[in-house]
């Protein structure tokens, strides 16, 4: 049995190697894309473009703006003359922020009342003006402090310690690359499953293979192994990448990942044969291919959290197979957990797999044109 | 002359009609153009938000007090937070890890003494940093809770809040920072680039496959009639699909709709062009079903939604990937709908990126048309 299933094997290795185009879209691409990905997915900005309306020119108001000048987080492209010069450059997205302070700040600033700056931000990105606005709280708010020291005014009564566990200085790219290992690896087990059968069955050879002694169990285990293999190969260079390009801590034990890497590829690897199973064409193979990954990289909290979305949408994501893959990667990498951390992630993984994979052993039997 | 364009008509229309029946035919073409659109417009419309609502954080007070049950109830009241009291900082660390909770804020046990001291009263804030977005919004969240319960507390004292500058944030465009204001016509741009792609990724690659390319090439039909057949039947396929999904974007999910209906209109068709010429450029590049589908894979959905500016900003990035996300096409159309949407009808930004839109397409369409002239080999 082992010999017929290892020829299998061996014939399902050659139909992916064998053209060389193919052979380069398994090997080029997840590397060329944990590279720009890994670059591209950060909510962090740099150098966010700013625009400044100082309608006092005082000393104090000189004193604000320069704090935005300073460092490497703001870049003044700027310097406005008129409250209706912002409207143009925001419109156009040349900048990002208008700091406007307004004629009598520095009267305020000196007698003690609280002195207006006003802020507009373009918020068409919802997000990265929340964050830019987060920045240009923590510039004023520098500000305040070092003027209530300067003038020997009375600090606020009580004041916040801000700590941050397992990331201390809130890097999204600690979030996003161990979410980008998952995400590859799903695309690379749908790229070698996803169209396999699907193929054979729309150029008649499926039939020939149904009539050879090999049972549908063995057929379906020479179909999965080659996805397995490669997703494992590919998992593990992702993740040595991740680590020593981008210096994302790996804290965990590696007893872990590759338990959840390989329930996660058998998951995986079990919905492509699905899909693939219940295809007459391709075309029809890469539609399926698309309707469960899409859903599953956009509904496994990469991005946006599951807690934020609605109930019946997060009942939706306990199918996910990556949902509880990227759980995994985050505490294994970030948390530093061992097995008994994720122990409540992978048994789901586990039941999806099996689910998938005997669904697809029926259907190889049971769908015949 | 006249008789000849007059043929070369009826060829295309015959084209055409050989489209539409094998689109009828298999019927997975029409459910990519319709059903997958609303879908996945409809799972992720409702799915996709980055607005944190009812974040879980512990509250641990050292030793109970009024002074420190007044801070905390700053807390309490906002829709930001779903707080809880833990009894200790141990049991408040062990929700953290075990991630039942998002955050700690923590009064010591000396908070009402210290508060009366000049230097000022800490108060521990604790939050888990692995989903640093979050992280921050939390933070913020506190921080505001915070600024208010400092004023509230200066007011009944009867002194000024002692902020010496005052910020006062104006959000234009979206004024309750709502995610799904821009995350939705972004999801429309990546769910059109999908079925662009998907829709004509295969067909060329078919018909070499099957040989029914060489029996078009017998007939008089010149090859670029044969594309224009193709481009044709599923560029309407494709805006029957964008027309469903702007009609879901406005009317089931309340974006608002500020620029022209007619500019967005003509931005959808090129960038249609764009997105089906690509997948017709794979399909001839390819030429086998197999290689086809799996660069459709790799080259669609991922840098659509990664590189697109769809939810990471494109200015964040470096400027080596900033240069290579100008090879995506989503990109210029998550711009332009997200400006047409939420700003209006502002030129400057839909001008330039509907010329690379219009580029882009020429480009794929050209490489197609180049590519397929060649015969038998």
């Amino acid at each position: 049995m082992w010999r017929r299933i290892l020829a299998l094997v061996r014939k399902e290795f050659l139909a992916l190697l064998k053209d060389p185009k193919s052979r380069l879209v398994l090997v080029v691409p997840p590397l060329v894309q944990l590279l720009v990905f890994g670059y591209a997915a950060t909510f962090d900005l740099r150098q966010v473009p700013i625009a400044v309306l100082d309608e006092d020119r005082s000393a104090a108001s000189r004193e604000l703006l320069a704090a935005f000048g300073a460092g490497t987080t703001f870049v003044k492209v700027a310097e406005l003359g008129s409250a209706a010069e912002i409207a143009p450059l925001v419109d156009r997205r040349r900048v990002l922020a208008v700091i406007r302070v307004g004629p009598r700040f520095a009267d305020d600033l000196l007698s003690g009342r609280p002195a207006p700056v006003q802020v507009v931000i373009d918020g068409r990105n919802s997000n990265t003006a929340m964050v830019a606005l987060g920045y240009v709280r923590s510039t004023v708010e520098r500000f305040n402090a070092g003027w209530r020291a300067s003038r020997g005014l009375a600090a606020p009564p009580a004041r916040l310690e801000m700590r941050a566990w397992f990331n201390p200085n809130l890097e999204s790219r600690w979030f996003f690359i161990p979410g980008i290992v998952g995400m590859l690896t799903l695309v690379v087990t749908m790229l070698v499953t996803a169209l396999t059968v699907a193929r054979e069955r729309e150029q008649g050879t499926f039939d020939q293979l149904l009539v050879t002694p090999l049972r549908p169990g063995e057929i379906l285990l020479g179909k999965a192994l080659p996805g397995f293999v490669i997703g494992i190969l590919q998992a593990t260079l992702i993740m040595v990448v991740a680590r020593a390009w981008f210096g994302v801590p790996f804290l965990g034990s590696l007893a872990a990942f590759y338990a959840g890497l390989a329930l996660f590829l058998l998951s995986g690897v079990g919905a492509g044969l699905l899909i693939s199973s219940l295809s007459a064409t391709q075309q029809q193979g890469l539609l399926g291919a698309f309707l469960f990954m899409v859903p599953a990289v956009i509904l496994s909290g990469f991005a946006t959290p599951i807690a934020n979305m609605p109930e019946a949408v997060q009942l939706v994501t306990y199918a996910d197979p990556l949902r509880y893959f990227l759980i995994v990667l985050r505490r294994v990498f970030l948390e530093g957990a061992g097995f008994a951390l994720v122990a409540d992630q992978l048994w789901p993984m586990a039941v999806i797999g099996a689910v998938t994979m005997s669904l697809a052993s029926w259907l190889f039997r049971h769908r015949m044109y | 002359m006249s008789a000849a364009r007059g043929g070369s008509a009826m060829r295309l229309r015959g084209l055409l009609r050989k489209e539409f029946l094998q689109i009828v035919r298999d019927p997975s073409s029409i459910a990519i153009a319709f059903l997958m659109p609303v879908f996945l417009l409809a799972l992720f419309g409702y799915g996709v938000s980055l607005d944190a609502e009812d974040v879980p954080i512990a509250l641990v007070q050292d030793a109970p007090s009024r002074d420190g049950a007044d801070f905390l109830a700053s807390l309490r009241g906002t829709p930001s937070f779903a707080p809880r009291d833990a009894a200790s900082m141990a049991e408040a660390e062990r929700l953290l890890r075990e991630g039942t909770v998002s955050g700690i804020v923590r009064v010591p046990a000396d908070f009402p003494r210290r508060l009366r001291e000049a230097s000022g009263a800490p108060v521990q804030v604790v939050v888990s940093g692995v989903d640093a977005n979050t992280a921050r919004l939390v933070q913020g969240y506190v921080e505001g809770a915070w600024g208010n319960w400092l004023a509230a507390r200066a007011a009944r004292q009867g002194q000024e809040a002692a902020t010496p500058v005052d910020l006062q944030p104006r959000t234009w465009f979206n004024g309750e920072l709502r995610s799904r204001n821009y995350l939705v016509p972004g999801l429309v741009a990546i769910i059109m680039t999908l079925i662009g792609a998907l829709l004509t990724a295969l067909v060329m690659a078919r018909e070499w496959e099957r040989g029914t390319m060489e029996a078009l090439m017998v007939t008089p039909a010149s090859m670029t009639e044969v594309l224009l057949g193709k481009l044709g039947a599923y560029f309407v396929l494709g805006t029957g699909g964008m027309l469903l999904s702007v009609a879901m974007a406005v009317w089931l999910f309340e974006v608002p709709l500020r620029g022209s209906f007619w500019v967005l209109w003509a931005c959808s068709s090129l960038f249609l062009l764009a997105a089906l010429g690509m997948g017709l450029t794979i399909s001839t590049l390819a030429r086998s079903q197999f290689v086809a589908g799996q660069v459709a894979i790799i080259a669609t959905f991922l840098p659509a939604f990664l590189l697109s500016g769809f939810i990471f900003d494109i200015g964040a990035m470096p400027p080596v990937v900033q240069a290579i996300t100008h090879v995506v096409v989503a990109r210029y159309f998550v711009a332009i709908v997200q400006t047409l949407f939420l700003a209006g009808d502002v030129w400057a930004v839909i001008v330039p990126n509907a010329a690379a839109l219009a580029i882009m397409a020429a480009a794929f369409l050209a490489i197609t048309w180049r590519k397929s002239r060649k015969r038998l080999d």
